[in-house]
C-alpha cells in the first residue's frame, strides 16, 4: 500500500469534487461537510460519466450524466439504479495533507 | 428435508423460472443450476445492442453472482451434462460429478443452425449465437473489413446491422426472394429491405450457398449459381433449432423439441423443459416472452401452486435495429376468409396491414410506425370480434358508430405485459405493475423509485399513472401532495412562502427549519433552492456552486464523454468578420474537434477539455453564451428592414437590446428569445418563450411557445408602439416567470398551469409592471459575465485544473516531503 499526497486541504473546496490523475487512473476526490475527504474512481458505471462534477448530498454524489446516485463511502449505486465504483482511503495528516492510500500495481491494471 | 432441484441450462428462459419459483416459494428446494458458458445468465437478446455499441457485455447481464450467493442457489458454470440417470434420478457432468435431484428441470436452449457447406470449419466462420461470438465479431471488425451473413432473417439482420455499426461491408445472403419472409409480407418486406440498404446493407437474394472459400482463414463464398463473394468473415444466421442431443440421449421423448405437455412435464417423471428447447403442442418457440410464460407455468407447479395449463402464445417480433422499426404478429398473410385493413404511405415509410379472420384480427404487419403494435397484439390475444369496427384498430373508435374511444385507463388496461412503457429506462408494464402489487408502491413518485420509470424524461408519466389507476383503482391511488423532490412533502409554494416569511437565506438553512428527510437534500431540490433563494434575495444571496448542476458551475456544456462545449454569446446573431477569425483561431489552438452552427445563431465549439476552458474564455475574450444555463439563451432575429425587402421594423436592433438587457439573467428554465421584422416571422418568434414580431407601426409580443418536447405555438399577449416598450413588457413577463414558476419549469408548462389570463391580469397596470421591472433591474445589477470571473479569482480557476501524483512507488515514497504533487492540466 502506498501513501501519496494528493494536496493539500485547503485545495479542495468543500462538496465540489476535484480530479486526481494518478497514470492512467483517474480519482474524484470530495471534501464533504464533516471535513472528511473521499476518493473515488471518476466513472459512473452506467455510462462513464465524470462523477467529480456531481452534486454532493451528504455521502452521496449524483453523476452529471443521468442522475445516478453513489455512496462516498462504500461506491455503491444507490437503488433503483444498481453497480458500483471503486472507493480509495484518504487521511488528512498532521499538516493538513490530503493523502491517498492506494497500492500501485493495482491501479494501474484498472 | 428440501427438495432438490436442478436445472440443466442457465439461459433467460430457465432463470426466469427459477426466479419465478423463487418469489412463490423460496423455501421449497435446494437448486442447482449447471450452464456451458462460463457467465452468469445473461440477456442474450441485447447481443445484437452490444455489437451495435448501445451496450457493454457488464449491461447485459440479469443475474449477477450475487444474486446466484443470495439465493442460495449452487451454480456451475463452463460444465455440460453429459448423462441423465433417470432411474437413479441423477446427473453426470463432464467433470464427473454426479449431482442428484428429486425435480429435474432442462433449460438447454437452441443451438444455431449451422450449414454443412464444404469449408465451414475454416477460421472465420461463425453463428451468432453468445458472448463469445460476439467477441469474435468485434475483434474480426478490428483487422477486417468484408462480412457475409447467410441469412436474411430477424438474427441475421440483426448480426448485419452490428457489423455496419462495427464498420465492417456487409452483404446478406438470403435464399428467398423477401427478407424476413416468415415475419413480413412482401410490401413490408421490400420497405425493409430499402431502409436497411440507405443504411449500407447489401443484399444477396434468391442466392443459394455452395462452399466457403479460402485456405486456414474463409476468403469468399461460392453460391450455386457459380458466383462467388469475397468475404473476412461468414456469419451463419439461418435459424436455431432446439437442443435436444442430451434428452434423446436420455430416453426422453423428442420430436424437434423436447415434447412437453401443457405443464412443461417431459415423457419423464420428475422431469421437466422450459424454453427454446421445447416443443409443445408440435410448436417451437425461439423468442423470449413465450417463454417466461412457459416458465410461469412450470414455476407455480413445482411451487405447488394451482395453475391453468400453457395453451400456447401467440408470437409477436420486432425487429433491433436501429432507425427501423417493424412489428409483425401471428397470420400475418391473407388467405381464404381472411380481410385484411392496409395503410400505405411510401411518403413516410409507413405501411400497416391487420388481418382480420370473421371480424377477429389474428395478425398483423407494422412498418415505419409501430405506435399500435400494444393495441393490435391486445387484440389479437383477446379474440374481441371487430365485426363493422375493424377501422377501429387503426383509426381509433371516435366516429365510427358503435364505438367509443377508449380511456387511457383501458387503454393501459390492454396493454401487455411485455411492453416498454418507459422507453429512456426500458421499463415494461409488468415491472410496474409488479412495483405496485408486490412493493406496494401507490404513486407515480414510488413507482419512479421503484422502478425509474418517467424518471427520465417523463413523457410516459400519465400512461404510468393509468397503469397505477388500472391497476388498483382511482381510490386506491395516493393522494399524495407531490412535494419538490423526495427530500420533502412540501410544494414549491409552500418553500418559497417560508423562504420569504422567514428569511432563510441558504440551502442549508431551507432544508433544515423545514425538516428535510435527507439533510443535504438531494441534485432536485438543491438547485432549485439556490434558484429560489436568489430569485428573493437577489443582493444578499451568495450563490452556491455546489448546489448548482455542473454546466452551471463550470460555465460550459457538459457532453457524453465528459468534454464540454463553448459558446460565446453573439448578440442577435450578428457577428463580425474579427469575431469569427478569433473564433476560428481559438478552435484550432485548442484542436476544437466540432464547430457547429447552433440553432440560435451562434457558433457551438465541442469536445472541449475542462482544464482547457478558461484559457479558451481567455483567448476569446467575448461573454459568455450561456448555451448551458437555466438562464437567458439566445435572441433569434431575422434581417428586419436593415436589408429585407418586407422588413416592416429593425428586428436586429431590437433583439441586440434584449439581448444585452437580460444576458445572464437565471431563470426557473431556459430561456428562448425571438424578433421577427415582419409577420413572415423568420426568425419562428412564436414558438419561442417570448416573441416579438413586427408589425407595421408596432410589435406584437407572444409568450410561452414552445419549439422542443411539446412543440406549442404561443399566445399573443400584447401590441405595442415602441421598441421600449418591447423591453419593458418582457422585463415584467420574465420577472413574473421567475417569481411564479416551479424551478424546472419552461413558460409553456407553466402558462398552462397558471392560465394566460392569469398572466395577462399580473401585467395589465403601468404600475404593476414598473414594480416587476424594478425587481428585474435588481436581479440583472447584480450579475457580471461568468467567464471574465472565473478568469479573475485564482481559486475559481484552479478549479479547472486536475490534481496529478506520480505513480511509480518510488516517487509515491518520496512525496513524504509533501512536494512531489503539483498541479495541472497535463497528464503526469
Amino acid at each position: 500500500m502506498n501513501e501519496i499526497i494528493i494536496g493539500h486541504v485547503s485545495e479542495f473546496p468543500e462538496r465540489r469534487g476535484r480530479v486526481v490523475r494518478l497514470g492512467e487512473l483517474e480519482l474524484a476526490l470530495f471534501k464533504q461537510s464533516d471535513g472528511t475527504v473521499a476518493a473515488i474512481e471518476n466513472r459512473c458505471p452506467h455510462k462513464g460519466g465524470k462523477l467529480s462534477e456531481g452534486i454532493v448530498c451528504g455521502s452521496h454524489v449524483y453523476c452529471p450524466l443521468h442522475d445516478w446516485k453513489i455512496s462516498l463511502n462504500d461506491g455503491l449505486v444507490q437503488a433503483p439504479d444498481d453497480g458500483c465504483v471503486q472507493t480509495f482511503p484518504v487521511f488528512i495528516d498532521e499538516r493538513d495533507n490530503v493523502v491517498l492510500q492506494i497500492e500501485l500495481k493495482e491501479s494501474k491494471v484498472s | 428435508m428440501k427438495q432438490r432441484l436442478v436445472m440443466i441450462g442457465n439461459g433467460m428462459a430457465g432463470v426466469s423460472f427459477v426466479e419465478q419459483l423463487l418469489k412463490l416459494n423460496p423455501n421449497r428446494y435446494e437448486i442447482t443450476i449447471i450452464g456451458a458458458e462460463p457467465y452468469p445468465n445473461y440477456n442474450r437478446i441485447m447481443l445484437s445492442s452490444v455489437l451495435a455499441g448501445d451496450a457493454s457485455m457488464q449491461d447485459i447481464i440479469l443475474n449477477d453472482w450475487d444474486w446466484y450467493r443470495d439465493n442460495h442457489i449452487t451454480l456451475h458454470t463452463g460444465e455440460t451434462v453429459t448423462k441423465i440417470d433417470s432411474a437413479a434420478k441423477e446427473v453426470v457432468t463432464d467433470k464427473d460429478a454426479a449431482i442428484p435431484y428429486d425435480e429435474l428441470v432442462l433449460a438447454t436452449g437452441s443451438l444455431p443452425y449451422m450449414l454443412s457447406l464444404p469449408g465451414a470449419d475454416k477460421e472465420g466462420v461463425i453463428a451468432f449465437r453468445d458472448i463469445k461470438d460476439c467477441e469474435t465479431m468485434i475483434e474480426t471488425a478490428k483487422h477486417y473489413r468484408k462480412a457475409i451473413v447467410i441469412g436474411g432473417g430477424l438474427l441475421g439482420l440483426e448480426a448485419a446491422s452490428g457489423l455496419i455499426h462495427l464498420n465492417m461491408e456487409v452483404s446478406v445472403v438470403h435464399k428467398h426472394a423477401h427478407i424476413m419472409e416468415r415475419q413480413l409480407d412482401a410490401t413490408a418486406s421490400f420497405m425493409l429491405q430499402e431502409e436497411l440498404e440507405r443504411q449500407g446493407m447489401r443484399f444477396l437474394l434468391q442466392k443459394q450457398s455452395d462452399s466457403i472459400l479460402g485456405d486456414a482463414r474463409v476468403r469468399g463464398l461460392r453460391f450455386q449459381d457459380g458466383t462467388e463473394e469475397l468475404a473476412d468473415l461468414i456469419v451463419m444466421a439461418v435459424g436455431i433449432r432446439p437442443n435436444v442431443q442430451l434428452a434423446k440421449k436420455s430416453g426422453i421423448e423428442v420430436n424437434r423439441g423436447i415434447v412437453v405437455d401443457d405443464y412443461m412435464q417431459t415423457s419423464e417423471a420428475n422431469i421437466y423443459a422450459v424454453g427454446e428447447c421445447v416443443e409443445h403442442r408440435a410448436t417451437t418457440i425461439g423468442l423470449v416472452a413465450p417463454l417466461y410464460e412457459q416458465g410461469a407455468v412450470l414455476a407455480k407447479k413445482l411451487a405447488g401452486v394451482t395453475v391453468d395449463g400453457y395453451k400456447g402464445s401467440v408470437v409477436s417480433t420486432k425487429l433491433k435495429v436501429s432507425g427501423v422499426h417493424v412489428f409483425s404478429a401471428g397470420r400475418y398473410e391473407d388467405g381464404p376468409g381472411t380481410k385484411a385493413l392496409r395503410v400505405q404511405d411510401d411518403l413516410e415509410g409507413v405501411y400497416k396491414k391487420i388481418v382480420f379472420d370473421h371480424g377477429k384480427v389474428v395478425g398483423a404487419v407494422l412498418f415505419g410506425d409501430t405506435s399500435e403494435s400494444s393495441k393490435v397484439y391486445a387484440a389479437i390475444r383477446s379474440g374481441e370480434d371487430y365485426t363493422g369496427r375493424e377501422k377501429e384498430i387503426l383509426f381509433g373508435g371516435a366516429g365510427s358508430p358503435g364505438g367509443r374511444s377508449a380511456s387511457p385507463i383501458d387503454l393501459a388496461a390492454a396493454m401487455s405485459g411485455d411492453e416498454i412503457v418507459c422507453g429512456c429506462n426500458g421499463v415494461a408494464k409488468d415491472t410496474i405493475v409488479s412495483a405496485i402489487m408486490e412493493r406496494g408502491c401507490v404513486s407515480v413518485g414510488e413507482i419512479k423509485a421503484c422502478t425509474k420509470a418517467s424518471g427520465s424524461c417523463g413523457t410516459c408519466k400519465p400512461v404510468v399513472e393509468a397503469i397505477l389507476t388500472a391497476t388498483i383503482g382511482s381510490e386506491q391511488v395516493a393522494p399524495v401532495k407531490e412535494g419538490i423532490c423526495g427530500c420533502t412533502s412540501l410544494t414549491r409554494d409552500d418553500v418559497v412562502e417560508a423562504i420569504r416569511r422567514m428569511r432563510l437565506t441558504t440551502t442549508k438553512e431551507v432544508m433544515h427549519v423545514l425538516e428535510w428527510n435527507n439533510p443535504e437534500g438531494c441534485s432536485k431540490c438543491r438547485p432549485a433552492l439556490n434558484y429560489y433563494i436568489g430569485m428573493i434575495y437577489p443582493k444578499e444571496h451568495e450563490d452556491e456552486l455546489e448546489s448548482r448542476f455542473v454546466n452551471e458551475r463550470n460555465h460550459a456544456n457538459i457532453q457524453k464523454d465528459g468534454t464540454f462545449s463553448v459558446v460565446p454569446r453573439i448578440y442577435g446573431g450578428v457577428t463580425t468578420p474579427e469575431d469569427l477569425k478569433k473564433i476560428a483561431t481559438v478552435a484550432e489552438k485548442y484542436h476544437v474537434p466540432l464547430v457547429k452552427i447552433t440553432g440560435g445563431q451562434r457558433i457551438d465549439l465541442l469536445g472541449v477539455k475542462k482544464e482547457d476552458l478558461p484559457n479558451m474564455w481567455k483567448d476569446l475574450n467575448m461573454p459568455s453564451g450561456y448555451a448551458y444555463g437555466k438562464a437567458l439563451r439566445t435572441v433569434k432575429t431575422c434581417v428586419g428592414n436593415t436589408f429585407c425587402r418586407f422588413g416592416t421594423q429593425d428586428a436586429i436592433k431590437m433583439g441586440i437590446d434584449l439581448e444585452k438587457k437580460f444576458e445572464r439573467l437565471n431563470t426557473p428554465h431556459k430561456v428562448k428569445l425571438a424578433v421577427s421584422g415582419c409577420p413572415r416571422n423568420c426568425a419562428e418568434a412564436t414558438i419561442k418563450d417570448l416573441g416579438v414580431v413586427a408589425i407595421d407601426g408596432g410589435w406584437e409580443l407572444y409568450v410561452a411557445g414552445n419549439g422542443g418536447m411539446r412543440v406549442r405555438a404561443a399566445d399573443l399577449l400584447t401590441k405595442v408602439k415602441t421598441e421600449e416598450e418591447v423591453l419593458k413588457w418582457t422585463g415584467a413577463y420574465l420577472q413574473y416567470y421567475r417569481e411564479t414558476a416551479n424551478f424546472g419549469e419552461r413558460t409553456s408548462e407553466w402558462s398552462l398551469r397558471v392560465g394566460l389570463e392569469t398572466i395577462k391580469k399580473a401585467l395589465a397596470t403601468q404600475e404593476d409592471r414598473d414594480a416587476l421591472n424594478a425587481r428585474i433591474d435588481v436581479t440583472l445589477g447584480q450579475t457580471q459575465d461568468p467567464w471574465k470571473q472565473i478568469l479573475e479569482n485564482e481559486d475559481l480557476r484552479n478549479a479547472f485544473d486536475a490534481l496529478t501524483a506520480p505513480v511509480s512507488s518510488e516517487a509515491a515514497a518520496s512525496s513524504e516531503s509533501g512536494a512531489a504533487y503539483k498541479k495541472g492540466g497535463g497528464q503526469g
